[in-house]
């Protein structure tokens, strides 16, 4: 009996134990970031051929991944549903959600999460049928539309209508993939998603000339990984990782001329990349070479862009606001100092 | 003269041959004939086109383009998917590994199903105990050198064998336990057993898998995760668990008293007469409705891919959705193989169940 | 009773009886700290997370939109709203399924043990086919492979300019009654309790004498003739909104959503051939003697089969038949997957996501559950008794 109320004692102070430790140490004693992404959305994260995670959202875990651990292969990739994500997080399943997921108040205080920088300001519009005629969001009155359950997506869609004193009969599936199969095969009139959603999956439809982008956006929709309440530290490595990324870009610094700027680069360069006498790395609690690595692993915020996202990517999406701030946009990087 | 007096009869109804047998089970009477007729004439209409669409029209090789021409079924999406369809994403080049798995399974049932082979007891002891941790070894691997196969890669037709095999030999003891502890007459534990079974009972099994999935991670200590899967694998194995509790306790009822007391007065303890004496016994009894679980165990697998696994239904699923191969054909196509799949396993199942009943002359005693 | 030798004094403190006590204390210690240890893993969870908890959720605004819902509900109506409408949903998609169900059921039954041969191998191959086949699988062909590759509304399937069948669902005329419908429905309310008690009192009736007046009239007169006449009395005009295509969709008229009739069919279907199988042994469990006895009073075999089998059949199909029923109504869960907003969809869907509240959106949906249940096992044994004791 006493050897039972010892054991039971030990397990649970091993559970404590595990919960004061810190995400940082979990990590760096498994050797790898568990990183939840989407179930495949192209461009952001999709498994390719091979079966391998690739995509905007992956690259941002890899970049972690390579600043906290110097490797940035050492990621295992949990795809989650739009339920499961938060539950996901929360309970430390995942380390750091990287997956389409808009910043809310709500999400933010209510469902116990931190959010690093955003990493893609998109926002909400619709897709019709060219044949339907539709050229305005304000002709959808009486229309069939197709939304992802459990998304901003569906309270957006509903707001839109009800401020525009239209009705619609919404049609709601959990996986995105479904929404658009049930779009495609014509059981609803419009798809409505992120605007950057719709662009990704236009490319797996039967026909995508036949669809069309509204002009309209109804919603805000800034996309940011987050990662959950209680751990400061390692909330403040995503963030500053991503703000590197971003800085690199403003700094033009690049995947390929990293090694080249840190011996000679201008100081703010140097600072960045740790090669200066006053390196960042201990204030992040990691050695000075964090940013490099992170910057190394796949190439500055532009260059994520422009491999998943831009113009010679299949989405062909325009950087509109995720231009640099002196380029037309808003993304912007807090000073790394 | 004299007359024969059964010259004047009618001649004796004809009552072999293949006219009597339909005048007998298909033109009874008129209203019979109509119905007969009405079928045929259904059937006549029905089966024909269906042929056509599974065989003569069907595409065997080729794109999806080749199969909306053709009109008919789209085999060769299934033969292109095929090493999907079985394996998931698991590695091409470890697929062995699953191969064995399965090879050892298949040889170990095979003598099981035999009526005449001897030494079932050890057989199932070893696909009670070591089978699944050699199976666990060979398709996660870590050990013997053995690259690492996350759970996230397993798929198809493997995962509906690893979550129906584990659903059912994880259900096994959890049920027994539960049975025996709902005929306790400990009330603590009868009450706690019941509440437990019938809690389960009551609720669908998805709740359960969603319980798995996004609740239990809140209930465990941060920083102690389970797999995905495994989740998965305890909410199957818990919720099969109560439903063969109440097989097993149908059974354990079935036990005349006499033998409880026999064991007892042997001088037996508890867990000894249970062992050796009772669950012997009470499990034969139900062997069937314990096989008839089983096939809706393999049934409820399809249940996972509404939390994110891809077993068989699942990636057939997924690859319906793929726009290589959109296509209503290839859709229709995707669920009739899937379909077969698991009728082949389900019926087969029921059939041995039902022969199984006969043999051990249980359904002859109405 | 007289007891042929006195039982033994009762010793309170047998070993026995200290041994199970001991168990179970440490059985209930183990369970206790079990308990606690999960709930205080939970709450440190949420807590140091800053996780909302409780169920204050259910009174703020949804903020989504329902296809199918049989109360009135907006976006801007609340969670708990929201829960009420998947309640109602849910249920309304098990009853159908149970009617459908049960009459497809008993023919299949019928059939099994029918004389025609034809008849009796296809309902064989029908069980055959739809109980060895995933209820999920079969749902998704009824919604993905049948329903979802149906024309658009501008080609619709069109039976007699009334009914319409497209990719957006069966679109059915509604009848619509002017003025006076509520008179016409208290008087088919009034007019089911008519016959009933008529058919019951005829039944007390014969069962003291032997002798009963017949009853069956009650039943049309009850339930047509006297709506009838209060519809020609009260002079109200039926008349039948028919469904038209107007800007996108069909409008007026009845509108049953593919997602509702992928599901009443998948359900439907998989069930009967469980109920067919029942049946077919109910009927086969009646004593031979009784049919033979039958034969020889003169009986025809449809009235042997009604009068006579079938009524004793049941008392073996009825606790069999609620344990499918009970499967029906939580089977419903699995039309989730086919976005047909029940409780998993509504509740352990986008209410979880949007509260992130996974804890108290699961309770909810396994409490729904739990009732419907009870209520189920609590309706059929209720029959059952009535059945088993009092006969047909």
């Amino acid at each position: 009996m006493m050897k039972l109320l010892t054991a039971t004692t030990a397990i649970t102070l091993a559970g404590t134990g595990l919960a004061l430790a810190g995400t940082i140490d979990d990590i760096k004693a498994r050797g790898h970031i568990q990183c939840g992404v989407t179930q495949g959305v192209p461009g952001f994260s999709n498994p390719n051929d091979a079966g391998d995670w690739t995509g905007f959202d992956v690259d941002i875990c890899r970049a972690v991944a390579a600043a906290v651990l110097s490797d940035a292969d050492a990621v295992r990739y949990t795809p989650l549903s739009n339920t499961e994500r938060f539950t996901a997080l929360q309970s430390g399943e995942v380390d750091i959600l990287s997956r389409t997921t808009t910043r809310t108040l709500n999400r933010d205080t209510a469902l116990g999460l931190n959010f690093a920088p955003v990493v893609f300001y998109d926002g909400q519009g619709f897709m019709v049928r060219e044949s339907s005629g539709i050229t305005s969001a304000l002709e959808l009155d009486g229309t069939t539309v197709c939304v992802s359950a459990g998304s901003t997506s569906e309270l957006n869609v509903a707001d839109y209508f009800t401020a525009n004193n239209m009705t619609y009969e919404p049609v709601r599936f959990e996986k995105a993939d479904e929404v658009l199969a049930a779009y495609d095969a014509g059981r609803c009139d419009v798809y409505t998603s992120d605007l950057s959603g719709l662009a990704a999956r236009r490319l797996v439809m039967q026909n995508p000339a036949e669809h069309l982008m509204l002009k309209e956006t109804i919603s805000k929709e800034p996309l940011a990984p987050a990662v959950r309440h209680g751990d400061d530290a390692w909330f403040d490595i995503v963030t500053w990782t991503v703000y590197a990324l971003i800085a690199a870009e403003e700094l033009g610094v690049t995947a390929a001329n990293i090694d080249q700027m840190k011996a000679e680069g201008s100081p703010d360069v140097q600072r960045l990349l740790g090669s200066s006498e006053t390196g960042t790395g201990e204030w992040v609690g990691l050695d000075n070479d964090w940013a490099t690595r992170a910057i190394a692993a796949g190439g500055n915020y532009g260059e994520l862009w422009a491999r998943h996202l831009g113009p010679d990517t299949p989405l062909k999406l325009a950087r509109g606001l995720n231009e640099l701030y002196n380029n037309g946009g808003i993304q912007y990087a807090m000073p790394i100092k | 003269m004299a007359i024969d007096p059964t010259a004047f009869l009618p001649p004796p109804v004809v009552s072999a041959g293949p006219w009597a047998w339909m005048r007998r089970n298909l033109f009874t009477d008129w209203r019979q004939t109509a119905l007969t007729l009405i079928v045929l004439y259904a059937v006549i209409r029905g089966v024909p086109p269906l042929l056509g669409w599974l065989f003569v029209d069907a595409t065997w090789q080729g794109t999806r383009d080749d199969c909306v021409a053709n009109g008919g079924a789209c085999w060769a999406f299934v033969s292109a998917r095929w090493g999907q369809f079985i394996y998931g994403f698991y590695p091409v080049e470890e697929r062995w590994r699953v191969n064995v798995t399965f090879a050892v399974l298949a040889v170990s049932v095979v003598p099981l199903v035999l009526p005449m082979v001897r030494g079932k007891a050890w057989i199932i002891g070893f696909l009670l105990t070591l089978y699944p941790v050699l199976a666990f070894c060979l398709l996660y691997g870590g050990v013997l050198g053995l690259p690492v196969v996350e759970t996230a890669r397993w798929g198809g037709f493997m995962l509906t064998l690893v979550v129906a095999i584990t659903g059912i030999v994880g259900s096994l003891p959890i049920g027994i336990l539960l049975a025996l502890g709902r005929r306790s007459d400990m009330p603590a534990i009868r009450t706690f057993c019941t509440l437990f079974i019938e809690l389960f009972r009551a609720v669908p099994l998805i709740t359960v898998l969603f319980m798995a999935s996004v609740m239990l991670p809140l209930f465990l200590p941060s920083g102690f995760s389970l797999d995905k899967l495994l989740r998965a694998l305890i909410g199957v194995a818990v919720f099969n668990g109560a439903l063969m509790a109440e097989v097993v306790r149908g059974g354990l009822q079935a036990i005349p008293k006499g033998q409880y007391e026999a064991a007892t007065a042997a001088g037996m303890g508890y867990w000894r007469m249970m062992g050796f004496v009772i669950l012997p016994q009470a499990l034969r009894l139900v062997i069937p409705g314990l096989v008839n679980t089983w096939v809706a165990i393999i049934k409820d697998t399809t249940l996972v891919l509404i939390i994110g696994l891809f077993d068989l239904l699942g990636i057939v699923q997924a690859g319906i959705a793929d726009a290589n191969w959109l296509s209503a054909s290839v859709t229709k196509t995707g669920y009739v193989f899937a379909a077969m799949g698991f009728w082949i396993l389900c019926f087969s199942l029921s059939r041995y169940s039902m022969y199984l009943e006969r043999r051990l002359g249980l359904g002859a005693s109405r | 009773m007289t007891a042929p030798f006195l039982p033994p004094r009762q010793i309170f403190w047998t070993r026995r009886r200290v041994k199970s006590l001991l168990v179970q204390v440490v059985f209930l210690g183990g369970l206790a700290w079990l308990a606690y240890f999960l709930f205080a893993n939970t709450t440190a969870n949420l807590q140091r997370q800053g996780i909302a908890s409780g169920f204050g959720f259910l009174s703020q605004r949804a903020g989504f939109d329902v296809s199918l819902s049989f109360l009135p509900f907006t976006s801007d109506s609340s969670y708990g709203r929201a829960f009420w409408v998947a309640v109602v949903n849910a249920l309304v998609l098990s009853a159908l399924g149970i009617v459908l169900a049960t009459i497809l059921g008993f023919g299949l039954g019928l059939a099994r043990v029918s004389k025609n041969w034809l008849i009796a191998r296809l309902a064989t191959v029908y069980i055959e086919i739809f109980r060895n086949i995933p209820l999920l699988l079969q749902l998704f062909f009824w919604y993905f492979a049948i329903l979802r590759q149906l024309p658009g509304p501008k080609e619709s399937v069109v039976l007699a300019d009334l009914v319409f069948l497209n990719n957006r669902g069966l679109y059915m005329p509604r009848p619509q009654v002017d003025q006076g419908g509520w008179v016409i429905m208290v008087c088919f309310v009034a007019g089911l309790c008519m016959a009933l008690v008529m058919t019951l009192r005829a039944r007390q009736q014969r069962l003291k004498t032997g002798h009963g007046p017949k009853s069956w009239y009650w039943w049309p007169i009850g339930l047509v003739a006297l709506p009838l006449t209060a519809f020609m009395i009260t002079g109200a005009s039926l008349s039948f909104v028919i469904p038209e295509l107007r800007g996108f969709n069909y409008r007026g008229g009845m509108l049953m959503l593919p997602e509702m009739l992928a599901a009443l069919l998948g359900l439907g279907f998989y069930i009967a051939a469980a109920i067919g199988e029942i049946v077919r042994s109910g009927i086969q469990g009646v004593d031979k003697g009784q049919v033979e006895a039958a034969s020889a009073l003169g009986l025809a075999r449809r009235d042997i089969m009604r009068l006579v089998v079938l009524p004793q059949a049941m008392r073996i199909i009825i606790p069999p038949l609620a344990t499918q029923y009970l499967s029906l109504a939580k089977n419903t869960s699995l039309a989730a997957a086919i976005a047909f907003p029940e409780i998993i969809s509504i509740v352990a869907g986008t209410t979880l996501t949007q509260t992130g509240q996974a804890l108290e959106a699961i309770t909810l949906a396994m409490l729904f559950y739990m009732g419907v249940s009870l209520s189920i096992a609590a309706v059929m044994n209720f029959l059952n008794y009535r059945v088993l004791r009092h006969g047909n």
